[in-house]
This record gives structure tokens, sequence and C-alpha cells, in this order.
């Protein structure tokens, strides 16, 4: 139906388009002196009118319409059945209803759900067929009265280039409303987990059992979120990372910047972005089956007792993930040093590797420790490296050969089949994730504006 | 005199040791930056070997071609889709097995993958013709099988260490000794739906689930990406908001990819109540995510049109809309184009927000459209790495090197743009 109306949509624009633009073209011909815009503004006029409200209004119908559509159903139920019901019921209900109205009928079910499917049937299409006659009734009025403003003196063109300079506006805002909805989604669900568990368990406790919580009257069914060991696990495989991608990223950069001729400059660069290329998911493959197993077997030659989803597993490949930013933003920063800097070191007899360490360097590291916040920020969100090859179980150590889990391991377990959104199981995903979000923004900012105020430096 | 030349001496050979030691330093580095990046090489080689080295067998399927007897007893010709097919299958098994004992049928018809009975069947509805004569099919083996057909479980192993008695094997060599097994390329791969089962499960369900995913992403994230672009660059007075904008676009192309998936759960199925693991839902996160990305190329692309263009256009008369609309717009689509691209790579490869949304159903059809759960491709790659049948660990790398063979052609695809397109002034 959606997609019919789309459709409807662009045609009437269209239609509108040439209706408009036919008429510019009769003020054109009939006094070519005095016709403000090109017939084509004209068009692009009437079609905008016509095309954008209706746009607009069956995009926010859709959106809205099942909200609308279930306060309806929930207030139709019989009050037996909705009576001091939890919102986690009223949800399993309307699921329920929705089922039996798509014809996914499993055993009997009751004779008000039964009801309930047909009045919810019966408001579909009643809500369907009332957006089509809106939608079509606006454009077709629209289309009547855009045309009946236009004249040859009327500016088309002004008023055309008007809202697309608001449209332009919107699109730009539409990074902050990302922005805006991430804190906002994500500070109303953990305020809401704050409510059940405090804070101070949250960011203090040694214990975290998310699974126990499931029913509220377990033993242990609270107490079991202390997040220190999901942290802990996060910094420990983090820096496994960083000391994998470091000194390789570091090193190649040095090499690169100062050893390397222009050839083998844009065969290993190319190599190089191919690694940041490869989707993390293949990388969290590749840590199962054949890294861990090798570390596992290598921890055996030694008789350690490694545990097959080791922290260096996962730690590791995160590592060779992260080499082409390491390498990528200290090259930038080592090129971005000025060059009479460098020649002067090398004319006064020194040697390209003391350039490098005693002049580039020093002049560099602002950018290069900006790229490697960076990255740390890049480590500590991965995702699927950790699910895949990390633990999750949390336990409070730094054995690198020990088994930890992380905090997107911890949202992606936690989120995963469930979606139940009052337990504090789920909410708790939500409470990882705003602190993800803080710690890794907090990281970003710091670098970007140590990146940036580098660089103004010498330019 | 001669206490001088031995001072010099000594200053020379001191002089001269530190030169070496100067030297030595230099090539240590030298050889330190040479190690660092053959390290980095080696480890993407051993990525990619390993990945092809396992997945190389599942671009090939084991086949039995089985002669099924339809009798009329076991199906009706009026309504053959209600035949008996378990024992036509079986049927089908005794006849091709000599010497087989009916108590062994049940073990044997194992050889053949478990929806052998539905593939008949389909067959058979599709052509009814053939009830009363002997329909000749070539059916996946199952798993098992497969694997010890591909060496991949060796047949030579004690008998209590594989998953085969020698009694099966020896079904198998009799079916062998026919000639009736092959191993043709595996076009179920990329043709089949999902399946609980390796020998018969393909990507195509996910392919198509990534088609409609990337392509929501593609509708919402280019024309506001380019809209928002053009704004920053050429309309927006430099002042705090477009500050805040613009520090904002740059923070957001680094959030972690998985807060993405947070936001699609919480807002688009929570709030807006969209269907879980639909398409539609993920291009969705995946276009905020591109979003970034398409904004910061774009800007770069319009940076690159040179001010004499504009300041032409605008000479004879062009408004500001109409200098970037008709000139600049057109001279920067190239590089537009190409980050775009890029971005749509990146999107493709994202695993984590798609799992949030529930893009990790079990779905054994493909999506109808962008409103039906469906799977993606890494994520189906993330569901077959975690199901426990050998089969699925080759089938995994094949699906990686599909992913892989997808991101080629896009980044190929870009590379070509831009050489091809790519304006020098």
């Amino acid at each position: 139906m959606v997609g019919y109306l789309l459709t409807t949509i662009l045609l009437l624009s269209c239609v509108a388009f040439w209706v408009g633009r036919s008429a510019g073209n009769k003020f054109a011909a009939k006094s070519a002196q005095s016709t403000h815009s090109l017939p084509g503004y004209h068009g692009a006029f009437v079609a905008i009118w016509v095309g954008l409200p209706a746009l607009v209004l069956v995009l926010l119908w859709v959106l809205f319409q099942n909200n609308v559509i279930n306060g309806l159903l929930v207030g139709s139920l019989p009050d037996d059945l909705t009576a001091g019901a939890s919102p986690a019921q009223i949800s399993l209900l309307i699921a329920e209803v929705r089922n039996v109205a798509a014809g996914q009928i499993f055993g009997t079910p009751s004779p008000d759900i039964v009801a309930a499917a047909e009045r919810l049937g019966s408001w579909q299409s009643i809500s369907a067929w009332a957006m089509v006659v809106v939608a079509v009734s606006i454009m077709l009025l629209a289309m009547a009265f855009t045309r009946a403003r236009l004249t040859p003196a009327f500016r088309a063109r002004n008023r055309v280039e008007n809202i697309l300079s608001g449209l332009m506006i919107l699109c730009s805002i539409a990074a902050v409303l990302t922005t805006l909805g991430i804190i906002t989604s994500l500070l109303y669900e953990s305020w809401a987990f704050f409510k059940i568990v405090p804070p101070a368990d949250f960011f203090f406790g040694l214990n975290w059992e998310p699974q126990i919580a499931i029913r509220a009257d377990q033993v242990a069914g609270n107490g079991a979120f202390g997040a220190v060991p999901v942290f802990v696990g996060t910094i420990l495989i983090a820096t496994i990372a960083m000391t994998v991608a470091t000194p390789i990223g570091l090193y190649t950069a040095i090499y690169l910047v100062e050893y390397a001729n222009e050839r083998t400059r844009s065969i290993v660069k190319p190599i190089l972005e191919m690694l940041a290329g490869v989707p993390t998911v293949v990388y969290g493959f590749f840590a199962v089956l054949t890294v861990a197993p090798a570390i596992r077997e290598a921890g055996g030659l030694f008789g350690l007792a490694t545990s097959p989803n080791s922290a260096l597993a996962a730690g590791g490949v995160m590592g060779i993930m992260i080499i082409p930013f390491i390498s990528s933003l200290s090259d930038d920063a080592l090129r971005a040093v000025p060059r009479s800097l460098r020649d002067g070191s090398l004319a006064m007899g020194a040697t390209r590797a003391e350039t490098m360490t005693r002049v580039l360097l020093p002049a560099a590291l602002p950018g290069i420790v900006g790229g490697i916040l960076l990255a740390l920020s890049r480590a500590i969100g991965e995702t699927m490296i950790v699910v895949m090859a990390a633990g999750l179980i949390a336990s409070l150590t730094f054995n690198p050969i020990d088994s930890v889990t992380t905090v997107t391991v911890q949202i992606v377990t936690l989120l995963i089949g469930d979606t139940a959104f009052d337990s504090p199981k789920t909410l708790a995903a939500f409470a990882l994730g705003l602190v993800l979000f803080l710690i890794t923004l907090a990281l970003n900012v710091v670098a970007l504006r140590v990146v940036r105020k580098y660089r103004e430096q010498y330019d | 005199m001669t206490d001088m030349a031995a001072t010099l001496q000594a200053q020379k050979t001191a002089a001269e040791a530190m030169r070496k030691r100067r030297y030595a330093a230099d090539a240590r580095l030298r050889w330190y930056g040479r190690i660092a990046i053959s390290v980095a090489i080696l480890l993407l080689l051993t990525l990619l070997v390993t990945i092809s080295a396992g997945g190389y067998k599942a671009f090939i399927q084991t086949h039995a071609t089985i002669d099924f007897p339809i009798s009329e007893e076991l199906v009706d010709r009026a309504d053959p889709a209600k035949g008996d097919w378990r024992a036509v299958v079986r049927n089908g098994i005794e006849a091709a097995i000599p010497g087989i004992a009916a108590s062994e049928l049940r073990k044997a018809q194992q050889i053949l993958t478990n929806n052998t009975q539905f593939f008949v069947r389909d067959a058979v509805v599709a052509d009814p013709s053939v009830i009363g004569k002997t329909l000749t099919m070539r059916v996946p083996v199952s798993d098992p099988y497969d694997q010890m057909q591909k060496g991949v479980v060796s047949r030579h192993l004690p008998e209590e260490r594989r998953r085969l008695t020698d009694r099966e094997i020896e079904w198998f060599d009799a079916l062998a000794s026919q000639g009736r097994i092959s191993t043709p390329f595996n076009w179920g791969l990329l043709f089949n739906a999902d399946s609980r089962f390796p020998e018969i499960a393909g990507l195509s369900g996910a392919i198509v689930g990534s088609f409609y995913a990337l392509m929501v992403c593609f509708l919402i994230s280019f024309p506001v990406g380019i809209a928002a672009a053009v704004y920053l660059e050429e309309f927006a007075p430099k002042n705090r908001i477009t500050d805040i904008i613009e520090v904002n676009i740059n923070n957001l192309a680094a959030v972690p990819s998985i807060v993405f998936g947070l936001l699609g759960l919480a807002v688009f199925l929570q709030m807006f109540g969209l269907p879980r693991s639909a398409p539609l839902v993920g291009g969705m996160v995946l276009s905020l995510m591109t979003l970034p990305t398409i904004i910061i190329v774009t800007r770069a692309a319009l940076k690159s049109v040179p001010p004499s263009i504009r300041e032409a256009a605008a000479g004879i008369g062009a408004s500001p809309h109409q200098v970037i609309l008709h000139h600049v717009l057109p001279l920067a689509l190239p590089g537009i184009l190409t980050g775009t691209i890029i971005g749509l790579a990146q999107a493709l490869g994202e695993t984590a927000p798609l799992l949030l949304i529930g893009m990790n159903a079990f779905i054994t059809s493909p999506p109808g459209g962008v409103m039906e759960a469906s799977t993606a491709l890494p994520t189906q790659i993330f569901i077959w790495a975690d199901s426990p049948e050998r089969g699925f660990v080759a089938r995994t790398s094949a699906g990686i090197m599909v992913l892989l063979g997808f991101l080629l052609v896009m980044n190929a695809i870009a590379i070509f743009l831009r050489q091809r397109l790519e304006r020098r002034w």
C-alpha cells in the first residue's frame, strides 16, 4: 500500500512539474520581457508543493500508525485482560492480537483476542485508505492552489531556492539529530536501569552476572550488575590490541616516510589499507578458527592452561585490524612536519635514524598520540572480533591467556533475542552502551582536537 | 710527536667507532621498519590464505545421482503433493545400493541430504508425468559424507573417531563405484537460502537482504549527505551553530558501530514499532553510519572544484543555487560517487548494529521486500561461524570469500570511477 502511494506521489509530482512548466512556457511565450523565472522553476515550485507535504504526511503516518492503533487496541480490550497488567504483558497481548490478525494462529486464541484481531484488521485497512485519501486530496489541492498562484511576475526561482535551502539545512541537522537521538535513547534507558540498579553498584560492583536477574525473586537477583570486570576485560583486550598495533604501525610509518622509495610506498600503502577494509566479522572468524587454537597449542607447549577464548587471541587479532589506522595517522603526522626541519637535520650530518628520532618524532608526537587515541577508541568500541573470539563470563583478571569479556560483547549478548524493555538485563545493555559512548566520545574529542591543533601549527 | 699521532689515531678510531654505531642504529631502524611491514603483510596473507584454504572446498558439493522409482501406490496421481515421499527416497536408495538389508535402509537414507524427500516431491509436482516411471535426480549428499569425499575428514581414521561407520562408508563407496557420485560446482551456495543442513545452505537470502539494506541506506544517505555537505560547504555562515554541526559530524564518524545499533533498537524498533529483522531498519541504521562519511567526502569533492568555475557562472548572472546545481555539483560528482561507493562498502561489511536489530534471524527464504525479516551477508557469516556442524566451517569461509568478492568489486568500481572521471585543474 505504502509502495503504491509513494509511486502515486512521485507520479503526481511529475504531473505537477509538467503543469507548472507548461504554465511557465505560456507566460514566456506571451510576455517574454516581464517573466521573472524560467519555466522549469514554475514547474519545480508546483512539484515541490505537491510532493513534499504528501511525502512527509505519509512518512509520519506510517511511523505513528502502529502506536496509535496499539493505543486504540489496548483501550478496546476488555478490562479483565488489561487491568493491572505490566507494559510487558500488554505488549505481549498486542503481539498476540497482531499474530492472530496476520493469520499465524497457534492453538486456539480466546474470543476476546479474535475480536480484537478483527478490529485490528478493520482499523488497519481504515487507516491505510484514510492515508491514501488524505494524501491524494492534499496533493490535488496543493496543485490547484500553487497553479493559481503562478503569474509571469511570480518569483518562482526564489521560492524554489528558499525551499531547497531549508531542505539542505534540515539535512545538515540530521547529523546533530542522530547524536541527540543516541544520547537521548541511551540516557533514557540507562535512567530506567539506574532506577533498578543503583549507579554505585554498577560502576564499582565486582560481580557481573546479568543472566541471573531474569526473575526478580531469584537468589542473587540483585547486585549481579557490577560492571568492573567488564571494564577490566575491555581494557585488557584493548591494551593487548594496542601493544600489537602501535609498534608495527609506528615502525611502518617511519619506514614509509623516511626510507621507502615512491614505488615501495605505492605498493605497501594499499596493502595496509586492505587490512582496514576487511570486515570485522572476518577478523572474528579468523581469531576463532586460526589464532585461538594456535595460542592454545603454543600455551600447551609451555605447559600453560590457556582458555579457548583467550584475551590474547581477541586482542591480537584486533591489533592486526588497527595497524593501518595507526600507520596512516602517524604517516600523516610525520609528513606534516616541515621539510626544512628534516633537511636541516640531515644537512648537519645526522643520519636518517637520528633525524627521525630526534627531530621528526618529537615534532610529530602530538599527532601520533592523537592517532593512537583514535585507534584506542576503535579498539574499545570494536564488537565483532570480541563477540566471536572473547569470552562471555566476566572474570576479574589481567591474565592475557584467560577468558575475559568486554562491554561490546555484553551489549550484544544481553540484547540478542530479547526485546522486553523493562528487565534490568536489557536495560543494562543501554547503561553499558552509554559508558561506551561517553568513553569513546571523550577519546575522539581529545584526539581530534590534538590532531587538528597540531596541524594548524605548521600551516 | 708519536704521542700526538697516537692521540690522533685514537680520536680517529673513536670517531670511526661512533660513526659505525650511528650507522648501525640507522640500519637497525630501517630493519625494524622492514620487519614491521613484513609482519603486517604476512598477517594479511595468513588471514586470506586460511580463509581461502578453508573456503574453496565449499564451492564444490558432493552430489549423488539416484533413480527414484515413483510408484503409483506411494504417490497419488490426483494429488502428487501428498505422497509418501520418505518411502520413495527409501526405494531409491534400496535400488542403488546392492545387497543392503532392509533394517539398514533408514541409516543408508541419511547419505542423502535430509531434504531429499522435498526435492523429489517438488520435482514430481512440477512434472506429474513421471508418476509410474523412474525419476533420476542429482541430490546433495549429507554433510559427513560430503566432508569425507572432499578429504576434510579422513576415512582412514579409526572407526570410533569419525562420524561414519565402516558400513556406511561401504554404502557410499558402492554408490561411487557405480559412478553415481559427482562433485560439481556448488551453485547452491549462491542460490539457496539458509538451512540447518550445511549441504544445502546457501547465501541467497543474505545477498538479497544485504541488497535491500544497502539500497535503503543509499536512498537515505546519498541525497541527505550531499544536501548537508553542499549547505555546510557553500551556503552556511561560519558561526557557532555550523561549527557545532561540523564537530558533530566528525565525532559521529568515530562513534562505535554498536552504539548505532542501540539507537536503532531504541528508536526505530521500540519507539516507532518498525518490524524487527527488517532490511528497512537495517538500512536506516547503516545510513546513519554512512552519512558522516558521505558528508566528509562530498565536502572534499566540492572544495576541489576551482573557484574560477563558480566565479564564471556567477559572472554571467547565475544565482548561488544555480552556480552549485548547474556547475559545481556536476564537476564534483565523480568524487562524491567514489566516496559513496566506499561508504556503502563499509556499510556492507558492518555487522554489529545489524545483530542488535535482529538481522541475524534464521530465515529459510529470501525476503520479498524491505519490511520482511531477513539476514545480511555479514550476519549470515556470523550465524554460520557459530554453527557446530563441520560443514559450516567451510561454508563460513566461502561466505567470507563471497563478501570479500563483493567488497573488491565495489572498491574496483570506485577506483575505476576515480581514474576515469577525475579531473585535474
